[in-house]
């Protein structure tokens, strides 16, 4: 009886994957035959460099959701370090450097979310809501509120360039994207770091009493976080040619979005990089989607919003079950 | 006179066990009767039945010689049954008198009190009558997070005596309690007996009991042994009533390996208010059980030694080298393991494999450049499923879905895995049934045959003194007696134990 219901639910945890990759394939269907324009090369590949930031800095916020946080300063980072990268660059301290310096920034950001969450012990929710507005304040008092335009080519070449390759051209966001989906997914399931990232948000207390530093666990995933983040705010301001101080606002929502309707469980514990990133393209398809249908610009947040909270009643619903097994 | 409470012949089983078996129970108006009996003697289920928490399976109860069915834990409150939990039950960042009158609370006359309005006047007035009756000197304004300990206690009194209780309930009420604040609890019992309340007093402190009690009722494994009057009763024939049993033949004695070599030694361990200078030695290859009742420091003790809780001061040694454990990491480091208590919540990661649990504590060691090395990792994890005689499916089972006994077994097997050369178990063999437990008594004699150092904490008296080459007895933080093997009787223990010899 007890393995019965144990291999069902094991087999309704992987339908969870296949469940929303049928959504995400369903989505692209119905939109291939409602459109004219949907299932061309081009779209496609805007789809699919649109949501390249979003999906590499969702990487980032998965693990720290596994690990049972949240990480809400992560739109704020993406548009910090687009906005370091931009200014060093005008300053001339060439390409190069300026990236290291727009990197460095989001991982610094990480890090003291995850100082002041596993040091000085406050919430995840608490802590990086207060570095969000300090992050976004750095932005707008650094610049003055003005955006940093003119960017030179060598940068946008990162968020611009299409790789030709079987006669498409690929965009250089997505293959970055995908190679950072298979480092993360490695990191993840392959490390001693990966298996511990999952134990701490499994039951962090027996994950303590079975040697783990369960705080250095909590640092590396915040800076981690922070880290590919900034990755994703370079691609996306390279990609814009111009750094705003207002850019990615409300990309917090998105990504902690793309995060949960791939399966990643807020309680922790749970999440899968593929799911990440399915979760990514849904949110994409979805928004696309509802552009080239005519759906009302103004109201599609809303649609958003309903589909985040459909996304969360099914995890509680997937928590409720594993509850009742208990 | 007439009880005004009377159980009779109260059952109730758990998957396993079966908690309680026709046990008979009276309390009278006026009196305190004592619940006396070994942990797991089923004094909290029986106190539990009677508060409504716990659904009975048969049996029937007469409040004032009417028979009652009690359905939830408000119920028996109306009815004039109120149990003070050892964990209160009380809103911190709320007052005393909202606290008291929690969801009763009066309301102001007329069209304001139909819309919700408290009278918070008379509300705290109400309760400083409440406070008075047990003269409790605290001002019902206050914050309950203010409060000590005591103080809460009294607040809780004080609300169940809002409820116009006839019968209170406290269990372990001393438990947390100072020697002058036990005074003062004392006094509190007084004056509700004087109020003509009955109160059924649960303590291990035999002490205690025959200072408070009118009454005592004995039970050992769900049965009742005993019931007499504090005047026909003496502290030795009520410990002869709690652990008088047959050692039962399930622990097989096995010849000692007890070496020579000293492999852990801890100094003037202390943790202000927990833990007071604790000393001892472990030799390799011994079992050195831990007896003492629940609450007397053996899992604090043991918490300490392994780095889960700050130590305040206290050395220890390990192989003769003083050894710095700050943290559960340092302590794995130097290959001592702890098998905790509440295997659920502390021992295993229930959401991952068998095979990840297994390997959890040695990921660093299974590095493979950067990866970990999963073949060499999912064979360690076979040969403790083999070797353990682990029940799952599969490797890649979730530890949710094992049975009690092979989720210990895991957790074993995760310490086993690290190769330690101490390992700490906190009661390992609670909640399994007999034939896992069999097994696990097996497998903790073969690892003190292989050399390792074993600290096994156990409350169940026939386990320690089969399983154990010496056994240390803790009482309120303190080591408190030692015996050899030979020695070591339930009578003994259970007399250091409860205080009553020191």
């Amino acid at each position: 009886m007890r393995e019965k219901t144990a291999v069902r639910f094991l087999r309704f945890q992987r339908v969870q994957e296949i469940g929303i990759l049928f959504i995400l394939l369903f989505l692209v269907v119905f939109l291939s035959i409602a459109t004219p324009t949907f299932f061309t090369s081009t779209n496609i590949f805007n789809i699919l460099r649109a949501f390249s930031w979003i999906a590499i800095s969702a990487f980032g916020i998965s693990m720290v959701i596994i690990t049972g946080g949240i990480d809400l300063s992560v739109g704020s980072v993406m548009a910090l370090s687009g906005l370091i990268t931009a200014m060093m660059i005008k300053a001339n301290l060439g390409v190069f450097l300026s990236i290291l310096g727009g990197l460095f920034i989001g991982a610094f950001v990480g890090f003291i979310n995850g100082f002041l969450v596993s040091k000085a012990n406050l919430p995840p929710f608490v802590a990086t809501l207060g570095t969000m507005s300090i992050a976004r304040g750095f932005c707008y008092g650094l610049t003055g509120g003005w955006p940093v335009r003119e960017l030179p080519r060598s940068f946008m070449f990162l968020g611009q360039y299409d790789i030709p390759l079987f006669g498409l051209g690929i965009p250089l966001p997505v293959v970055i994207m995908i190679i950072l989906g298979i480092i993360t997914s490695i990191f993840l399931n392959r490390t001693a770091w990966g298996y511990k990232i999952y134990a701490v948000g499994g039951n962090e207390q027996a994950a303590n009493l079975s040697g783990i530093n369960t705080g250095r666990v909590k640092l590396l995933v915040y800076t981690l976080c922070g880290f590919l983040t900034a990755i994703g705010g370079l691609l996306m301001t390279a990609r814009l040619g111009v750094a705003a101080p207002t850019a990615a606002s409300g990309y917090e929502l998105d990504i902690i979005a793309a995060a949960v309707i791939g399966g990643t469980s807020l309680s922790g514990g749970e999440g899968t990089v593929l799911g990440v990133l399915i979760g990514a393209a849904i949110m994409q398809v979805l928004r696309t989607g509802m552009v080239l249908l005519g759906f009302p610009a103004y109201w599609q947040p809303s649609a958003i919003g309903a589909i985040i909270i459909l996304a969360i009643i099914f995890d509680q619903y997937r928590k409720k079950r594993m509850g009742l097994l208990r | 006179m007439e009880p005004i409470l009377r159980m009779e012949g109260i059952s109730k089983a758990f998957p396993g066990v079966q908690a309680l078996d026709k046990v008979d129970f009276e309390a009278y108006l006026g009196e305190v009767t004592a619940l006396v009996g070994e942990n797991g003697a089923g004094k909290s289920t029986l106190m539990k039945i009677l508060s409504g928490a716990y659904k009975k399976d048969s049996g029937r109860i007469y409040l004032d010689g009417k028979r009652i069915e009690l359905e939830n834990p408000y119920h028996a409150q109306k009815l004039g049954i109120s149990t003070i939990y050892q964990e209160f039950n009380l809103t911190p960042n709320q007052t005393v008198a909202a606290n008291i009158f929690c969801n009763r609370e009066p309301r102001k006359n007329g069209i304001l009190g139909n819309l919700g309005f408290i009278d918070k006047e008379k509300m705290e007035r109400e309760a400083k009558k409440l406070l008075d009756i047990i003269g409790a000197d605290i001002s019902p304004s206050q914050l309950v997070r203010n409060l000590s300990v005591a103080e809460r206690q009294m607040v809780e009194i004080a609300k169940a005596l809002s409820f116009k209780a006839k019968i209170i309930i406290m269990d372990e009420p001393t438990s947390a309690l100072g020697p002058e604040e036990v005074e003062k609890l004392f006094k509190i019992i007084q004056q509700l007996k004087e109020q003509g309340i009955a109160v059924i007093f649960i303590s291990h402190r035999l002490e205690e009991v025959f200072r408070i009690a009118d009454r005592i009722t004995v039970l050992r494994d769900g049965k009742l042994v005993g019931t007499m009057t504090r005047d026909s009763a003496t502290p030795e024939k009520v410990i002869n009533l709690m652990v008088n049993r047959p050692l039962s033949e399930m622990y097989g004695k096995q010849e000692s390996a007890v070496k020579k070599d000293v492999v852990l030694e801890v100094r003037n361990l202390s943790k202000k208010g927990v833990i007071e200078n604790v000393n001892f030695k472990l030799y390799k290859g011994e079992i050195l059980g831990i007896a003492g009742l629940v609450g007397s420091g053996r899992t604090e003790m043991v918490r300490l030694i392994f780095g889960a809780d700050k130590k305040d001061s206290g050395e220890i040694y390990l192989e003769g080298e003083k050894i710095e454990i700050n943290s559960p990491e340092d302590a794995v480091r130097f290959g001592i393991g702890l098998v905790p208590e509440d295997r659920q919540n502390q021992g295993l990661i229930l959401k991952l494999a068998v095979r990840e649990n297994i390997g959890i504590s040695i990921l660093d060691r299974l590095k493979r450049k950067i990866t970990v090395d999963r073949k060499k990792l999912t064979e360690i994890a076979q040969n403790f499923v083999g070797r353990l005689n682990i029940k799952t499916p599969s490797l890649l089972q979730k530890a949710l879905y094992l049975s009690g006994g092979n989720q210990q077994k895991v957790v074993l097997a995760k310490w086993l895995a690290l190769n330690p050369k101490v390992l700490i178990l906190d009661e390992p063999t609670r909640g399994i049934d007999v034939g896992a437990k069999v097994e696990v008594h097996m497998i903790i004699n073969q690892l003190a045959k292989s050399g390792i150092g074993i600290i096994m904490i156990s409350s169940e008296m026939p386990e320690v003194i089969a399983m154990s080459d010496r056994i240390l007895v803790m009482n309120e933080g303190k080591i408190v007696a030692e015996f050899n093997r030979e020695e070591a009787t339930q009578e003994k223990i259970m007399a250091y134990a409860a205080g009553h010899k020191s």
